[in-house]
Formats: C-alpha cells, structure tokens, sequence
C-alpha cells in the first residue's frame, strides 16, 4: 500500500467515524484510534493526535449545524465548560500520580452498565415538562429545541449532579485522553433530563473545546503527523456534516441504540487497553 | 438576521457561521496541502509503526509560518490544522462578545473562565 492508496483507505474510514461521532455527541476518536492502531498498525501515539483533529473536526463540522438549528443548549454548554475544562486540568495533575490503567478498566464497566441503561427510552427523551427547577431558572438553562411538530420547551433538572459529573469527565478525559463525551452525554441524559438529542448535540458541542485544551500539548509533542491527520480531518469533517443531516431527521430509539452500541465498543477499548496497560 | 437586537438566536446564528466558517477554511488547506503532498509523495510507501514524533517547524505556531513549513505539502497541511484547534477557542471568545452584547454578565463571566483555562492550557504546553 502506498501513501495515495493508505489516504484513502483512512479518509473512507473517517468518514464512518465522523457520521457516528456526530449521530453520538461523542466524536470520531472511538473508532479512528482503533481502527488507526490495530487496523493500519499506526503507531498508539499518532493515533492519538489524529483522534484529537477528529474529534474537533466532527465537534465544530457537526456543531455548526446542531447550534444554528437550536438542537444545542449554548448557556448549559458554556457552563458545563467551566466544569469540564478545569477537570481537564486536575485530570492532568493527577495523570502521572493514579494508575491510569485500572481507571479505565473501572471506567469501562461503568460505560458497559450504562449502554445496558441507556437502550431504554426515558420520560424525558422529548423534553422534561413539570414545575421548573429554580437553580436551572437561575442560570437560565431552560430552553426549546426543535421538533417535527414545531419549537418543544424543556426544563432542566439536577444541575448541582451533572456539574459534578462533568468535573469527572474532564478528568478522565485529561487521565485516559479519551472517553469525556460518554460521561458529557450521560450526564445530561441521566442527571439533568435534557431531551435525548439536546444531550448528544450539547455534547457533541463542547467536545471540541475540551479537545483544544489538549491540543497544544499533543501538537509540542509531535503527536500530530499531517499526513495522517490530513485523510482523518477531511474524512471526518465530511462524515460529521452528514451525521447532522441524519439526526435531525432520526428517531429518538434509534439514536439511543446507535450510542449503546457505539459506547459498548468504547467499554470494551478502554478495558482492553487497560487490561494490556496501553495507557 | 434582520433584527440588531443581541438575543440567542443570533449568537447562535452567528456561532454556527463562525464554526463553518473555522472548519472549511481549515479543511481548503489541509486540503490544499494534501494534494502537493500526495503528487510528491504519494507512491513512497507510508510509515507509521514506530513513534519518531515530528520535525521542529510542525510542532509550533513560529514553526509552520517558516519558509521551511510554507514550502512543504505536510506544512501547509499542519498549518490548517492549527487553525481548526483555534475554531472552537475563538468560538468560546465569540460566546463572551455575544453575551456581553445582550448584557447577560453572567454567562459573559462564564465564558470569560472557560476562555482563560483555554489560553492557560494552551501557553503552558
């Protein structure tokens, strides 16, 4: 295989990773590391980098469209922000002094049991209506997103238990490098009660920014090989554009099957490269 | 956009076209670096199984504006990449101008700290 026919083969590959990473909220670095590692035989750490440009790549390609049509929360975006960013740091003070490996074993029974959890279609999945919650009144975090019968409002609960919760998907996102976007949709599904499609496009939001906080180190690092970054990003970004397209139209039970699927293969990444102490 | 009036759907609006705006100039050129990339290099046979990390001039911002960096296909492409890492970092400082608009301080301020552990994650690196 030369470098023309290895672009290719790459690009295509991104593409799939890019449509699922938009379709999940939780970017195209769940399957372009595998697939560039064992599939490629691409170095563990040019992997990495090329899973960082695609994960900003579906963030921003898909977001675009998510935030102009008003399927994303931007105010529970940029405050949860504040949570993830600084668990991104305390993740990387604490990286060189915890054993990153059992973490994510740990860390992948735990997303195992929530793909199991999250096949089931919850009484908030269009929206949690009932007596508004006066901290989300506060921060004014209640909002509408759009439906096929017109504009749907929808309140937010457990604000104090999804900021925590996303303090530790900073934090593992800084430790194990990938796997917050699990825990952003999680917490907004199952803490908050956000509608199921406002979880994923809110996550899949503020993905890119807790990606660039990790950027400049990967990039100092040599991490990030344009060669093969360059397939991965154009794949990736046309793949994201795509997967927009498809949620919008989507049902509900599918989106929530296509993410237990795709976060059962991530529970089965990280426990393997925990068990074969890959981190 | 008719309205001059700062409210969420036009923060919105205007995030959406500054995110697009981001990703397809950075992808015309990785994409332009690609093509000269791959007419120059696009027989020799790929090599990624060990990790020899990158060149200097690909690993920092001074670097890739180089004439060194300028010339190369793997570059030009760096070069773009850079700048999509920058497209969700100047979607956060958007987000403090928008809400500073609308005189909505409290997510101005909350953008202001997201912003501020960004520019300190990135300079310390």
């Amino acid at each position: 295989m030369n470098i023309l026919e290895f672009a290719l083969a790459v690009g295509i590959v991104s593409f799939a990773a890019g449509m699922l990473g938009a379709l999940t909220g939780l970017g195209g670095g769940v399957v372009v590391v595998p697939v560039l590692a064992l599939g490629f035989g691409v170095d563990l750490h040019y992997a990495i980098g090329a899973s960082l440009v695609s994960v900003i790549a579906t963030s921003s390609g898909a977001a675009a469209a998510y935030v102009r049509e008003g399927y994303s929360n931007i105010r529970v975006g940029m405050f949860l922000e504040i949570a993830t960013s600084t668990g991104a740091i305390l993740g990387a003070f604490l990286a060189t002094r915890v054993p990153t490996a059992s973490i994510a074993i740990v860390f992948g029974i735990v997303l195992l049991y929530s793909a199991y959890q999250s096949l089931s279609p919850q009484k908030h999945d269009e929206g949690e209506a009932g007596p508004p919650d006066p901290l989300a009144q506060r921060l004014k975090l209640d909002a509408t997103y759009p439906t096929p019968e017109g504009p749907h409002s929808y309140g937010v609960r457990g604000v104090p238990l999804g900021f925590g919760l996303m303090i530790g998907a900073g934090t593992l996102s800084g430790l194990l490098g990938i796997g917050s976007g699990a825990l952003k949709v999680l917490a907004m599904d199952r803490a908050m009660h956000l509608p199921f499609k406002v979880s994923t496009t809110t996550s899949n939001f503020m993905i890119g920014v807790t990606a660039a906080a990790s950027a400049g180190i990967y990039l100092s690092r040599g991490y990030v090989d344009p060669g093969l970054s360059m397939p991965v990003m154009l794949g990736v970004l046309a793949g994201s554009l795509v997967g927009a397209r498809i949620l919008m139209r989507a049902g509900v039970r599918v989106l929530r099957l296509v993410f237990s699927v795709v976060i059962v293969v991530m529970a089965v990444e990280m426990i393997y490269n925990g068990l074969t102490g890959k981190l | 956009m008719k309205n001059r009036i700062w409210n969420d759907r036009r923060i919105e609006e205007l995030i959406g076209y500054l995110l697009i705006t981001g990703v397809l100039l950075s992808a015309f050129i990785v994409l332009t670096g690609g093509v000269i990339y791959l007419v120059r290099h696009g027989s020799e046979t790929p090599d990624y199984h060990t990790f020899r990390g990158e060149p200097e001039y690909l690993r920092n911002v001074r670097g890739l504006f180089s004439m060194e960096s300028l010339h190369h296909g793997r570059g030009l492409i760096q070069l773009g990449l850079v700048l999509l890492v920058f497209t969700p970092i100047a979607r956060v400082a958007f987000a403090m101008v928008g809400f500073s608009m609308e005189r909505d301080w409290m997510y101005a301020s909350i953008s202001v700290v997201v912003l501020a552990v960004l520019v300190l994650s990135f300079t310390s690196a």
